[in-house]
Formats: structure tokens, sequence, C-alpha cells
């Protein structure tokens, strides 16, 4: 019987090693898998490329990762926000490598390495310096940009519920990156509030089945 | 010299919610652009789209019921109307970028008179770039309209012949809300559309980098 539920966030990190290319969910603290980054800052893996939308906020899930010393390269599209000060410190001290990518390239180029597509062309930073040095084309008379994939070698996603084959579903605006990262990486581990039972979750309703879905972590009273 | 009063932040918000139509997909920038929300007309079915993944926005939840899964693009809680629906970026930035947002308001450094747009880095040596969905939403909403001061705090113009900043999007701008004006951005030119009592497009031109129409009457 196949079951993708583990009781342990630690265990299930024990593949990652470093120099390892990693996605990870939320928009700010909405969707971020915070006991998985809790997880992966124990995990102690080094030289880590991390892959999310922020550079973390406060002095919490992300940005502790930051703070551990692990990541040496964050791609995302928006660092800088009020509470960013352990990534502001380290970036404005050389100690990690940034590339901003605008938010629907970040997700466009997360849906091409998940689904199989060479490269994408997108009108997006067309004529920016965002798009210095990068191939160009002009389709049906306007301008485009070539972007390649982004595939990771990990996903650490936030859901709702889940079940023992990975199906998952989430609350509200907290879905934001996570079914595109978990189709973008090669072992996607979500950790969710709730664990139910196969077949409870509406086929209709299922937002990412579990063929994209290696683990399911349950968070025992996680308030969401 | 005549005597006039600019708008203020409400006010200008106010006149680019009497401009949105019943049953627009519209995108509300951070900062400035979320005030308009607060003047939509109530009678007028109008969807607010958040690119974090939420359509049929609401106004802000009451004290006590905030929810961090119910966020906007700007980290605000905020609530869901009847009829919204939730959705992944992929599909967010398919709005965005596929033509389907009607209107996207956004907060700027400097407009240029083709409709170039800096708005996401000053590029200072200390900075850190920071993007978003700023050129998503620059490229793909089918109109774009800046709120912003007509002039900086140096008195500079921000509206210019060509951006010193870095820019955002090329030629996406349509029209510009400032304190002092309601601007259209054409083929032709920078049209003055309409202007706070009082100020004469005389004084208006001397805190415009480039050449103004008059279609005021």
């Amino acid at each position: 019987m196949l079951n993708k539920v583990t009781d342990s966030a630690i265990d299930a990190m024990s593949n990652i090693n470093d120099g390892a290319t990693i996605l990870i969910g939320g928009f700010g603290l909405a969707g971020q898998p915070a006991q998985l980054i809790d997880a992966l800052i124990a995990r102690n893996a080094k030289n880590l490329t991390i892959v999310s939308n922020n550079a973390g906020n406060g002095e919490a899930g992300l940005a502790l990762l930051l703070k551990s010393g692990c990541v040496r390269k964050i791609i995302c599209s928006f660092p800088r926000q009020n509470d960013s000060h352990i990534f502001d410190d380290l970036y404005r001290a050389g100690k990690i490598e940034l590339e901003v990518v605008p938010q629907g390239t970040l997700a466009a180029r997360m849906q091409a390495g998940g689904g199989g597509l060479g490269a994408i062309y997108t009108p997006t930073a067309y004529g920016t310096l965002l798009a210095e040095g990068k191939e160009t084309r002009v389709i049906d008379g306007k301008n485009y940009v070539l972007e390649y994939p982004i595939k990771a070698d990990f996903a650490l996603i936030k859901a709702f519920k889940g079940d023992r084959w990975g199906n998952l579903i989430y609350r509200k605006a907290a879905r934001n990156f996570g079914p595109i990262m978990a189709a973008a990486s090669n072992h996607t581990i979500a950790q969710v509030s709730e664990v139910v039972e196969l077949g409870t979750l509406d086929p209709e309703h299922i937002i990412t089945p579990g063929i994209f879905v290696h683990e399911v972590v349950c968070i025992q009273g996680e308030a969401s | 010299m005549s005597d006039y009063k600019p708008r203020s932040v409400d006010e200008i918000a106010q006149c680019v919610a009497q401009d949105i139509e019943e049953g627009m997909y519209v995108n509300l920038g951070i900062g400035q652009p979320t005030r308009v929300a607060d003047f939509l007309p109530k009678d007028k079915d109008i969807f607010l789209h958040s690119e974090n993944g939420v359509l049929g926005m609401g106004p802000a939840p009451d004290e006590g019921q905030e929810d961090g899964d119910l966020i906007n693009a700007g980290k605000q809680y905020i609530t869901l109307l009847k009829g919204g629906s939730y959705f992944h970026h992929g599909d967010s930035f398919a709005m965005i970028r596929g033509g389907h947002i009607d209107l996207c308001v956004l907060g700027a450094f400097e407009v240029a008179e083709n409709g170039d747009i800096a708005n996401w880095f000053l590029g200072r040596p200390n900075d850190i770039p920071a993007v978003g969905g700023a050129m998503d939403l620059a490229v793909g909403a089918k109109q774009v309209y800046v709120i912003m001061d007509h002039v900086s705090k140096n008195g500079e113009p921000k509206i210019v012949k060509t951006l010193k900043f870095p820019i955002t999007g090329e030629r996406c701008v349509n029209r510009i809300y400032t304190d002092l004006a309601v601007i259209d951005v054409t083929e032709q030119g920078l049209v003055v559309r309409e202007m706070v009592a009082g100020l004469t497009l005389e004084q208006l031109q001397t805190k415009t980098g480039p050449k103004l129409i008059d279609k005021t009457q």
C-alpha cells in the first residue's frame, strides 16, 4: 500500500544534500512551509540555491534559512521588503547571490520546467535591465524575451489537506506558487494541516494531483 | 498668478475610481493605487484582481477577522467577495500577460511622453532590486493608468521626455493622474484632459517635461 505520508519533517529532508536547488512556496508568509524550512535548517546542507517569491520576512522561516548560511543563491521576484533585513544584510555584504525575476516570469519558468518545455518567450521585461543579454524575438509584431525553465531537485510547499497518494488542496491565497512548484521539482515535499482518508478529497476539487507530490508531512495542531 | 490647490491622495484616487466602469477586471498596484478601491461605486460590479491569486477582492476585514492566508499583493489582510476565486500564480499571471485584465493602476517614479514607465528600481548604488509583478502588469494589462505626484520632492517633472530611472515597460501607460491634472498618453502626444481649478496650462507646462496639448475644454 503506497503511503506518501511521513510523520517527521526532519526525515523528509534526509535526501537533501549540499548544492541542491530547492523551490520554496509562499507569498510572504502565506503558503510558506515554515515547519519544513525549520527542518531544512536542521539538515544543514550547504551551498543551496533557493527559488521563492520573496527573500524572507522578519526572523522566521525563509529568513532564518538565509541566516543559517546554507544558501548560496536566491532566485526571487521581490527580495526587498520592510522586514527583509536578514537578506538585505547578506546581500550588501556580498554573502548571497541574487537573481531577480519578474513574478509572472518566475511562475512561467517553473511551469515550463514542470511541463517539459525547452524555453518560453514572454513579453515581460522586454527592453529592461532584467532582459539584458537575453535573446529576443518579434512574434506577430510584438517583442518577446527568451527565458529558460526552472527545474529543481526539491520543492517544499504548504497545502491545507492531503491524502496518502499525495493529492492536495490549498487554503485561500496560500495556494500561490504551490501547484507550480510541485510540478517543477523532482521531489516535492508538502506540509499539510490535515491528512485525510483516500477518497475524501473531491476529485473535482483536487488542485495538485498526487503525481507531483512525493512526501506529505502532517503538521499537527497547525493553525491555518 | 492664479491660485490653485493640488489634489490629495484620496482625491486622486477618487478621480481614477470615477473612470472605472462596471464589469471591468482591475488590478490596483501596491501603495497609493490601492486607495482607489475605497472610492469604487458600490452599485457597480467591478472585479479587483490581486496578483498573488485572488479575483473578487473585498475590503479589509474587521478587527479580529484577519486571516494570514488571505492577503493581497501588498501583503495586507483582505476579504473575498461572494463569487470571488483563488488560483495559483500561473493562472494569475496568465490573466495579466494574456490581456484579460482590463485596467491596471500603478504608481510610478517617472512616465515618458511615449508611455514608458519607471516604477521598480531607482538604481542607486546601495539599492536592492525588487520587481514583483510590476513588469508583467505594465506589459500585460489592456490599459495602464498611473497615479503619481506631478513633480518630485525636488520639484522636478516626473512626466519626462525620456526616463532617467530604469524602465519597467515600454509604451504601456495610457493615462496619468497627478495631483494637478489628468493627462492621456496618445500618438499625438500628451493630452491634458482636466486640471485642478485655478491652474493654467502655462503653469502646468512649467512642471512637465514634454509639450502638453490642451483638450480641457
